[in-house]
């Protein structure tokens, strides 16, 4: 398979950390072991072979009710050799990933984004504070659990607003 | 020696030059910004989460909503991503409307660009005749998609409808005349002494810093380095059409403003192949009849018909499951919707690549060293859309 040299190096460097490859719609997803990530995106970005420059994305992905739960998925480019390529990292919950932010400057903010909707951190980062939703925000809005209104979606606004006053004298 | 006293100033949220709901803060030693710390998020709306609850054709509708300058784009991006999850093909008719629509929107979004960039820095007169032709787009966009804004009209297999007959008389009169049009912008700025001197030379980024930051469009084109999804990539037909990439050297303000203006001049170029070319045929997947509902006339009139009509209106359709990513060249960078099928009708996981949030996400290391009055210039030459970065 010519067109995913990328994969097989990284099947060749790294035989136990490779957990599948796949392949869809001429596209292909590397599934990594967590414990490797900083040792596989280092090769990819640095390798000379494998120059991976661009970090396209990072994507979390909560599957809900399978184990372990989270996904953390790295879309990555590499302009020299114009192709793709997909990593998708397995996360169990309250895990930690490690950081890649010193490898792509770009990956600090889209680290910040997983941590802001999925609530999965990312060790050694440099700022890893919320970045979309308000820092007294409770809870992770992309989890699947998460409601899609609120409880006070329905209610009308001067209920909403009175209970609160009411809350603030009995305070 | 005396203390270092360093002043921190807060910039926006509502601020004329942020551009929408943009906060920046900034800490300042005496005019020089030591520090810029972006604070986003004002204009979140949890796309990504009601696409989650909403069917694919539900969820196209939200697209219009990321970046609301270019509705037609991110349209055809999500729809590309839907497509391949789907794998059907779309007919050439279609594709090449598709283009040809891109690209009238990618202009308009660049004229956008320039008027509030150019008034940013005080050359207000530009602002009238970028918005005299921007109006014209508009228009013509509007007599096919029946919206200015939110068009909702590439849908997942081709087009909502086909053109009507005075469509096209009206794009070629236009592409006829942008040329002369970009010249006169080109007049008032280009070799302006004033323009040159705001923005040549200001918040400067190198090829590699542009890609270690994840900026891409024309803001990691003018600090030379050749990255188009157009050509990278080639979607939607692209392939037929002769256009060139223009490229920056000096990744300044300045180089910025001409890799976009020469844009301008090569989505002309591409309108008017479009226009020329446009092949007959229809304009949705015929031979993918689960999401092409069917026409009005065969509604009234056929069984079948009707309930295949209602079946999509109600339910959508189903994808089968697997995961894809499609991206297109938008006005602002590289658009891409990162799609997670579970094999029911509505999507699993939608991440989108919003181009003005990871390029917005390198300002800081524009600014920082650069003088406070640069800021709104900097800020100006990434074109952030806020709708796109806060989601």
């Amino acid at each position: 398979m010519a067109r995913c040299t990328a994969c097989e190096r990284l099947r060749e460097k790294f035989p136990e950390a490779v957990l599948a490859v796949a392949e869809f719609r001429g596209e292909t997803t590397v599934v990594v072991d967590k414990g490797r990530l900083r040792e596989v995106m280092t090769f990819l970005n640095r390798g000379d072979e494998t120059l991976y420059d661009l970090l396209v994305d990072i994507a979390g992905v909560d599957t809900g009710n399978e184990s372990p739960r989270f996904f953390v998925v790295y879309l990555l480019h590499s302009i020299k050799f114009n192709n793709r390529l997909r990593i998708k990292i397995p996360v169990a919950e309250g895990a930690a990933l490690d950081t890649v932010s010193d490898l792509w400057k770009s990956a600090d903010w889209m680290e910040r984004e997983v941590y802001d909707m999925f609530g999965i951190a990312f060790s050694n980062h440099p700022d890893l504070r919320r970045i979309l939703l308000p820092d007294d925000f409770v809870g992770h809005p992309l989890r699947k659990e998460f409601p899609l209104k609120g409880d006070d979606f329905d209610r009308p606004f001067r209920v909403c607003l009175a209970e609160e006053k009411g809350n603030q004298a009995d305070g | 020696m005396a203390e270092t006293r360093f002043m921190t100033v807060n910039m926006g949220p509502q601020h004329p030059a942020t551009h929408g709901v943009l906060r920046l803060l900034l800490e300042l030693d005496g005019e020089i910004i030591v520090k810029a710390v972006p604070d986003i998020g004002y204009l979140h709306r949890g796309i990504e989460k009601l696409a989650e609850s909403m069917t694919y054709p539900q969820a196209l509708t939200l697209t219009d909503r990321l970046d609301y300058t270019s509705g037609l784009s991110n349209n055809l991006a999500y729809c590309l991503a839907v497509e391949k999850l789907l794998d059907i093909a779309v007919p050439k008719r279609a594709q090449y409307l598709r283009v040809l629509m891109a690209e009238l929107q990618r202009i308009a979004a660049h004229l956008l660009w320039v008027a509030t960039h150019a008034l940013d820095l005080g050359a207000m007169t530009v602002l009238f005749y970028a918005f005299r032709d921007r109006e014209t787009i508009l228009e013509t966009l509007e007599l096919v998609t029946g919206a200015r804004l939110t068009p909702s009209f590439i849908r997942v297999g081709g087009l909502a409808a086909d053109i009507p007959e005075t469509f096209l008389p009206r794009v070629r009169a236009f592409v006829e005349d942008f040329p002369k049009r970009v010249d006169e912008y080109e007049t008032l700025l280009t070799e302006n002494i004033i323009w040159k001197k705001r923005t040549q030379g200001i918040s400067p980024m190198s090829g590699a810093d542009c890609i270690n930051y994840g900026v891409t469009g024309p803001v990691l084109r003018a600090s030379g380095v050749y990255y188009d999804v157009r050509k990278a990539y080639p979607y939607s037909s692209y392939e037929d059409f002769d256009f060139e990439i223009p490229m920056g050297t000096n990744g300044d303000v300045y180089d910025r403003y001409l890799v976009r203006l020469k844009e301008m001049r090569q989505s002309n170029r591409i309108v008017k192949q479009a226009a020329a070319k446009l092949p007959p045929g229809p304009v949705t997947a015929v031979d993918a009849p689960q999401v092409t509902p069917p026409a009005k006339e065969e509604v009234g009139k056929d069984i079948a018909a009707l309930i295949r009509h209602f079946k999509i209106m109600e339910q959508g359709f189903t994808t089968p499951r697997g995961e894809v990513y499609a991206s297109i060249e938008s006005s602002k960078g590289e658009l891409g919707f990162y799609l997670i099928s579970d094999g029911t009708n509505k999507p699993f996981r939608m991440k989108i690549r919003p181009p003005s949030f990871i390029n917005l996400g390198a300002l800081s290391k524009m600014i920082e060293g650069q003088m406070v009055a640069d800021v709104v210039a900097a800020i100006g030459s990434i074109d952030i859309v806020l709708g796109e970065i806060d989601r």
